[in-house]
């Protein structure tokens, strides 16, 4: 049954990108909540250079070989980053912008010169080509395998388990660096495993989305699954869901309009976000809209309480309970006033008498609670 | 000679070199207003948000027509740069996270827009490959113009808002007290780096312009004191690197343009940050070695200025390895330093014993200078 949906060229290619998406929702959520989301743009840029270096000593172009090699100048391109910051002549994004261009320039120019009878050139690695994932396979258990899908699937498995067996360690690590080396957890340590384990998936996912792609599902769903919840757990939940689903997303939307499948994908994942901006439960647009709305009826209800409970009893009660008078001295558009007082009497904080406005027993307490705090409303 | 000559006459080559001078002065001044602001990575953002810019351009101009493209690529490099603004604003996402979504998104979008392009089958579609690494050798003389236009209204920009842009760069809050827009003045320099990596967008390309608008910045950083020194310096450092790079690409076969152009840059900068005087990396370690040096050389005098005191002889010969003893190391070089400062001198005590030393009437004074607690950089004593 597997075998016979591994031999379908579109499973095949919703399976690579859900893995890229989950691989990448896993490390990315921890380099999003660190503030470090931009190392992953200089990690996925300079593979490239791995990718070329090692090719040139060991003629492999994928492997394991390859997959360490990568791995390894991902973590070098961090250390070189932190070297130049530390010097203090340049500041951390100014060091990562001069790092990788020059790691990448390389690497392009190696390609270039050395290897262009190999299938990687630089559009397979900027761009990736995820709609050919199928053709390479290799035989696992009687089974023709995708190499491409085999190698994300044992990525994917990676991260899942370090993220899973360190996951009160990064926990601590990412949001308490201070307690994390007070308790011995070596946060330092943990984080370069973090990065090694990016750059290894970025090596693993080059061919499938190409290394810019590989950013944005890195960074887009973790971003999207911040803004819908406080916990982490679920944090790693929504934002392995959103790389998931924007898979099939993606490629449905490619092979509609017949453009590219790994750059829909990651646009999916920020149609992912988009939502989330929008519609997210506690810090969503809309919630946050609808939350400023209710805060502002209530400012005017607490107004209209003490303006009324003010003139009560004074020279211009008579005057100042019409309704005109709110639209008049409290510069109220006559939509609000007509809102308001709806809500208002629909409390039983005003009473309307033939034209004007008469505090409730409520009403004259709410006004005395704000005024005369103290008293507790009496 | 000739062959450079020749060099200097070929149509081409002209055509790349000025394009890498424009590309080089634009990118170096502006590139010194976004480093020092902390905004370097807005520039990787920028240049990758150009690239459905390129595309869009391409599509509305039914062809290659670099006025259209750079429109397009300035575009779109600035909504990506205000919807970055507009992330960090509005939500509780960083401004890391906000760049990277920014960048990657519409890189992503720019590679639908390719891939749709190639779909078309526009026969002239292959320039635009052009534009993710730079080919200096397509550059046209009319496309010159454009370029040279951009780059002029820049610099113009630049040098008319000049005051207001330097206090919003180094202190934006007293700009903002004194009533200057501190707001759009923001806005204005994100659209003039956008502007710089328009012009070297087919120069170097989409993926790597971001190096050429933080390299160059970083580099006259180091030589320069004053911003307007600074700005000058980078725009140099930018054309030498941006005509070096250029030409070696258009000498050889697959020397991609944009790759090297970068590594021309970088190269620079790294000199700059090793050698510049006062701010390298190579002086600083001189200084530090030059003074613990020193430091070891006033321990080894303050030695034998207490052992002379023990004794209660001002003359005390103090043998070599009693001082080697003493501080567990090698001591000799310190003491000939301190003997060519004219603070000890070496004598014979006795035939068959080894090499002493004594201190000298400035040895003595200098050392009671550092006894007293005397500054140990200045030359007391």
């Amino acid at each position: 049954m597997f075998a016979e949906l591994l031999s379908q060229p579109p499973f095949v290619i919703m399976l690579t990108g859900a893995l890229v998406g989950v691989a990448a929702a896993l490390v990315g959520c921890f380099l999003v909540l660190r503030g470090n989301s931009m190392l992953s743009d200089a990690i996925s840029h300079t593979v490239i250079f791995g990718i070329v270096i090692v090719w040139l000593l060991t003629g492999q172009i994928s492997g394991p070989v390859q997959v360490v090699g990568a791995a390894l100048t991902g973590v070098f391109t961090v250390m070189l980053i932190e070297a130049l910051t530390q010097t203090r002549r340049v500041r951390q994004d100014a060091a990562i912008g001069l790092v990788f261009p020059v790691l990448f320039a390389v690497g392009v120019l190696l390609l270039n010169l050395y290897a262009r009878d190999v299938h990687v050139d630089e559009h397979t690695v900027l761009l990736g080509e995820i709609g050919f994932v199928w053709l390479e396979t290799t035989p696992l258990g009687g089974v023709e395998v995708p190499t491409a899908l085999l190698a994300m699937a044992a990525v994917t498995l990676v991260n899942a388990l370090f993220v899973g067996l360190f996951y009160k360690e990064l926990k601590i690590a990412t949001f308490d660096p201070q307690l994390a080396q007070a308790l011995g957890f070596a946060p330092a340590l943990l984080f370069y495993a973090l990065l090694l384990l990016t750059s290894t998936t970025a090596v693993a996912a080059f061919d499938a989305v190409g290394v810019v792609l590989f950013i944005a599902f890195v960074i887009v769903p973790p971003s999207a699954a911040y803004l819908l919840t406080d916990r982490l757990d679920r944090m790693l939940l929504y934002a392995m869901a959103i790389g998931m689903l924007s898979s099939p997303l993606g490629y449905a939307a490619a092979i509609a309009l017949n453009v590219s499948i790994g750059g829909m994908m990651a646009l999916m994942t920020g149609v992912c976000l988009l939502l989330a901006l929008v519609a997210g439960p506690r810090h969503g647009m809309l919630v946050r809209w609808r939350r400023q709305r209710r805060q502002a009826l209530e400012n005017a209800l607490r107004t209209l309480a003490v303006h009324l409970y003010q003139h009560e009893a004074g020279p211009q009660a008579a005057e100042e309970s019409r309704t005109a008078a709110l639209n008049d001295h409290l510069m109220w558009s006559p939509g609000r006033v007509e809102a308001t007082l709806s809500e208002a009497t629909q409390r039983g904080l005003v009473a309307r008498q033939d034209g004007h406005l008469a505090l409730t027993d409520r009403g004259r307490r709410l006004a005395r609670e704000i005024l005369e705090p103290w008293q507790g409303g009496r | 000679m000739t062959a450079l000559l020749e060099l200097i006459g070929d149509y081409t080559i002209q055509n790349v070199a000025l394009g890498a001078a424009l590309l080089g002065i634009v990118s170096g001044a502006l590139g010194c207003f976004a480093v020092l602001r902390e905004q370097s990575l807005l520039g990787d953002t920028l240049s990758h948000a150009a690239l459905p810019g390129v595309c869009l351009g391409f599509l509305v101009a039914g062809g290659r027509e670099l006025g259209s493209i750079l429109a397009g690529a300035l575009l779109t490099g600035v909504l990506a740069a205000l919807a970055m603004l507009a992330l960090v604003r509005m939500t509780r996402l960083k401004t890391d996270a906000a760049l990277g979504i920014a960048l990657s998104l519409s890189f992503a979008a720019g590679v639908v827009l390719l891939t749709y392009i190639q779909g078309t089958g526009n026969a002239s579609q292959g320039g635009l490959d052009a534009f993710l690494f730079g080919q200096a050798a397509a550059i046209l003389r009319r496309d010159l113009w454009v370029m040279g236009g951009i780059t002029a209204f820049a610099l113009t920009m630049v040098a008319l808002l000049w005051k207001e842009l330097k206090l919003v760069t180094f202190d934006p809050e007293f700009a903002g007290v004194i009533g200057l827009p501190v707001r759009l003045l923001d806005a204005l320099l994100t659209v003039m780096v956008a502007l710089a990596i328009v012009v070297g967008l087919q120069m170097v390309g989409v993926v790597l312009m971001a190096a050429m608008v933080i390299a160059p910045a970083v580099a006259a950083r180091q030589w320069a004191r004053s911003l307007g020194i600074m700005v000058i310096v980078a725009a140099l450092m930018g054309v030498a690197a941006g005509v070096f790079g250029a030409v070696v690409s258009a000498l050889g076969r697959g020397l991609a343009t944009g790759p090297l152009v970068v590594l021309s840059a970088s190269a620079i900068t790294l000199v700059s940050l090793l050698i510049a005087p006062g701010r390298g990396l190579l002086w600083g370690l001189h200084r530090r070695l030059a003074f613990r040096r020193r430091l070891s050389q006033e321990a080894v005098l303050l030695t034998l200025y207490r052992l002379a005191s023990a004794h209660e002889d001002p003359h005390y010969p103090t043998e070599q390895g009693a001082v080697d003893a003493y501080h567990g190391v090698g001591t000799r070089r310190s003491l000939q330093a301190l003997a060519r400062r004219g603070l000890v001198r070496s004598c014979q005590h006795m035939r068959e014993e080894g090499a002493h030393w004594v201190l000298t009437r400035r040895g003595r004074s200098r050392a009671k200078y550092l006894q007293a607690g005397g500054d140990l950089a200045r030359d007391g004593g």
